[in-house]
């Protein structure tokens, strides 16, 4: 009766919509402005830092609802990105060698091979979504050190697995021969998966973007997402509160995971890389950790800075050479010094000015 | 969670932004900072600098603008300095001999830490902000592969000094490399094995991680089988093990007259000490992976008398050779090792093909790089092969009272 009750206070598919698909229009216009006017001005590297900044906010935001919404701590997240970049790598390049027999960039934008590439972001984002419930569902009943050592393990074994596969196929001849399991298994080995077609635009990755910020932040105000960040304040009195955690805590993992593998089917696609297993490990899991910590767990707005900033930063020090990794190091001790909690705590951007709730002014200067 | 209830304090946020992100941004604004990295000879495009970017000068300045790509930090370090030591040495040579078409070279170096993504950066920063001619780089293959294909995407023609993954140069018409490839190097060492070892029975042990092991173990295994050996074993480790006596065991149970090693040195070292102490006496032999001092210094004396390939020798005697290692040795006080003389060469094959070239766009040097023909390097005498590669003979090493000493000279065919 009580969860009745609870169902007729929850807003209709109607306010839903209307809530998400407003900010959504003015995401698509962004992107189109970005793609079409910005990009034009700015040039080619600076088209590629946009597009490096927006995959890392990508990551950020989705390692956050795990890791920031949630308070699990998954060190895995570069292993769900792999998923989903050698998924939709595979998908776009064999696919088009079979609809257009070359791999290279087939029409316009929008036109056929932006489609492909599409349909090979989603299903690289489902791939990985599916990976992040075959990794969480028994994990997450674990609690604490336990969910960061099974993704650890996660991405060292996707790694190995992906190390293994035999060499990429490019003579169109012996991939018309090739079945399914032999492309899905030619992915390049330990060398990377190299010639997959550059799809990827400032456009797509800022669509992508738009539709993560939108889904985060309507989970931040909806009873879902207080569920996520109940678990995160207290995980006992959450359960107590008949909040089934496990299943919770596996909802958000695989959401996030859904995403990585978005932005790393973006990653793929994106002009001057290559998908290579070594630089997929857990080196680049550690990046993320590093840019939601710092934005502050549960912040979104916060790892949306950490991202950009730890994305441009190195870019801009590239001029002091020798010196970049130092100051960079330094920066984020400085940082961690007068900011431990982050930048913006578990705030967004615009609440900081905001007095926190239920906490007395005398509270302000004692802390 | 204390910090989770505390108040904001926006100034430390402030506070915090500042120092994170615009203090090296301020910093960067000096130009007295400005391009650390830049090696210019007379008034190069760092005087100009401007903005976020140096510009280089126009068309028709007096210098010519090439690109440099490389891992100077990261696990590959001393892989990417040796190559920016010859390319530099090359590079001042050049200049003192009065430059190219009357213009000075100068070299825009951009460090890429090993990475594939952050190697796809630099070369997309070069070409379209710094406006370079050509590209040399990289050590890695999969680096240059990063690289490469921004550069074909461009149209700036790219050299790799020592990437020898065959699918390099199969990227498209402006990437070239002036180093041989793994068949050629997988061939050279069954030749050696075959015909002046006369040995008939080995056995191999790779790192399955590493492309580059596994490539040079298929075309080894392939040649030497051509030519009527026999592979007793086949064994496989991941790069970064410690323990190889399972593998070792099984070896000695076939009692191989050698063990083919196509690692890098590392691993190779290890795997020597423990063959030894397991009793197992073949003659390892290895590819240009073995190329560093670390070798003996690991292996000591298990890894004496054991044969490699590689692209120079620092002790033959043919005057290029002799008169590179003296001037490298002048001016960085140490021996060069494979990697400083293919730099050095990849440099002066530029230049020279400049010179020839008509004009320094893309599409011209690109043909004039493929013209090459029996160009005399440090590393052997280069011709340039309808696929992009360097035809070229390899020299055999062979470690002699810790010291890799001159072998022999295996030619192509």
């Amino acid at each position: 009766m009580l969860g009745a009750r609870a169902a007729a206070l929850r807003p209709g598919y109607g306010f839903v919509l209307s809530r998400a698909v407003g900010p959504f229009g003015a995401f698509l216009a962004l992107a189109f402005v970005m793609q079409l006017v910005v990009v034009p001005w700015a040039g080619p590297f600076y088209e590629k830092l946009l597009m490096d900044i927006g995959i890392n906010c990508l990551l950020a935001v989705s390692l956050n609802l795990v890791n920031g919404f949630t308070g699990q701590f998954s060190i895995g997240h570069a292993g769900f990105m792999a998923v989903g970049g050698y998924v939709a790598g595979a998908v776009t390049y064999y696919g088009s060698f079979v609809l257009w027999g070359s791999p290279a960039v087939h029409g316009g934008f929008l036109g056929g091979g932006d489609l492909l590439f599409l349909a090979g972001c989603l299903v690289g984002g489902l791939f990985s979504a599916g990976a992040g419930y075959l990794v969480g569902l028994p994990s997450l009943r674990l609690r604490g050190d336990y969910l960061a050592i099974v993704t650890l393990g996660f991405g060292e074994i996707l790694r190995v697995l992906l190390q293994q596969t035999n060499d990429v196929i490019f003579v169109p001849a012996q991939i018309e021969a090739a079945t399914p399991w032999q492309m899905a298994t030619a992915l390049g080995g330990a060398l990377g998966f190299s010639g997959i077609p550059f799809y990827t635009t400032v456009f797509w990755v800022f669509v992508m973007l738009g539709l993560l910020l939108i889904v985060a932040f309507r989970l931040k105000e909806s009873s879902e997402g207080r569920a996520f960040l109940s678990i995160r304040e207290n995980e006992i009195a959450a359960e107590a509160m008949g909040i089934d955690t496990t299943r919770y805590k596996v909802r958000a993992f695989v959401l996030a995971a859904f995403f990585a593998g978005i932005a790393g089917a973006l990653f793929a696609h994106e002009t001057g890389t290559t998908l290579n297993p070594r630089e997929l490990g857990f080196q680049k899991s550690f990046d993320i950790v590093i840019m939601v910590v710092l934005g502050g767990m549960g912040s979104i707005s916060g790892a949306l800075v950490a991202a950009v900033l730890l994305t441009v930063l190195p870019e801009f020090l590239r001029e002091f050479a020798d010196w970049r990794l130092v100051i960079y190091a330094l920066s984020l001790i400085i940082m961690m010094r007068f900011r431990p909690q982050g930048l913006f705590g578990i705030r967004e951007i615009w609440e900081l000015w905001r007095k926190p709730p239920g906490a007395s002014p005398a509270g302000r200067g004692a802390s | 969670m204390r910090s989770d209830t505390r108040a904001p304090g926006p100034w430390s946020v402030l506070f915090s932004t500042l120092a994170l992100g615009l203090g090296p941004l301020v910093l960067g604004g000096c130009d007295k900072m400005r391009g650390g990295s830049e090696t210019a000879k007379g008034p190069g495009p760092a005087s100009e600098a401007k903005g976020g970017e140096a510009k280089p000068d126009a068309p028709g300045g007096d210098t010519i603008l090439i690109g440099e790509f490389g891992s100077l930090t990261g696990s590959e370090a001393t892989f990417g300095q040796s190559t920016h030591n010859g390319i530099m040495l090359a590079v001042d040579e050049i200049n003192q001999a009065g430059g190219v078409k009357g213009k000075k070279l100068a070299v825009k170096t951009y460090d890429d830490q090993g990475k594939s993504q952050e190697a796809g950066t630099v070369v997309t920063r070069l070409i379209t902000e710094d406006k370079v001619v050509a590209i040399l780089g990289e050590v890695a293959s999969s680096l240059s592969l990063a690289g490469g294909r921004v550069a074909q995407q461009y149209g700036i023609p790219m050299i790799s000094p020592s990437s020898t993954n065959p699918q390099v140069t199969q990227i498209g018409d402006m990437i070239f490399r002036v180093c041989f490839i793994d068949p050629y190097q997988g061939f050279v060492m069954a030749k050696f094995t075959r015909e002046n070892l006369k040995f008939g029975k080995v056995a191999v042990l790779y790192d399955q991680a590493q492309a580059y092991s596994k490539g040079l173990k298929d075309d080894f295994i392939k040649s030497f089988k051509e030519m009527g050996g026999e592979i007793v074993s086949e064994q496989a480790y991941t790069g970064g093990d410690q323990d190889f006596s399972a593998q070792l065991t099984t070896i000695k149970g076939t009692s191989p007259e050698a063990i083919f090693l196509p690692g890098y040195y590392t691993d190779v070292g290890n795997v020597a000490l423990q063959a030894r102490k397991l009793g197992v006496n073949a003659t390892l032999l290895g590819g240009d992976g073995w190329d560093s001092a670390k070798l003996t210094e690991i292996g000591g004396a298990a890894i004496e008398g054991a044969y490699y390939s590689n692209h120079y020798s620092h002790e033959e005697q043919r005057p290029e050779v002799q008169a590179f290692v003296k001037k490298y040795q002048a001016k960085f006080s140490q021996v060069p090792d494979g990697l400083a003389a293919l730099g050095y060469d990849s440099a002066r094959l530029l230049a020279e093909a400049m010179g020839r070239s008509p004009s320094l766009g893309g599409k011209d040097l690109a043909a004039a790089l493929a013209a090459t023909r029996d160009f005399k390097g440090v590393t052997g005498v280069i011709s340039i092969d309808a696929e992009r590669n360097a035809k070229k003979p390899a020299v055999i090493l062979q470690v002699k009272g810790g010291k890799p000493t001159y072998s022999a000279t295996v030619a192509p065919n």
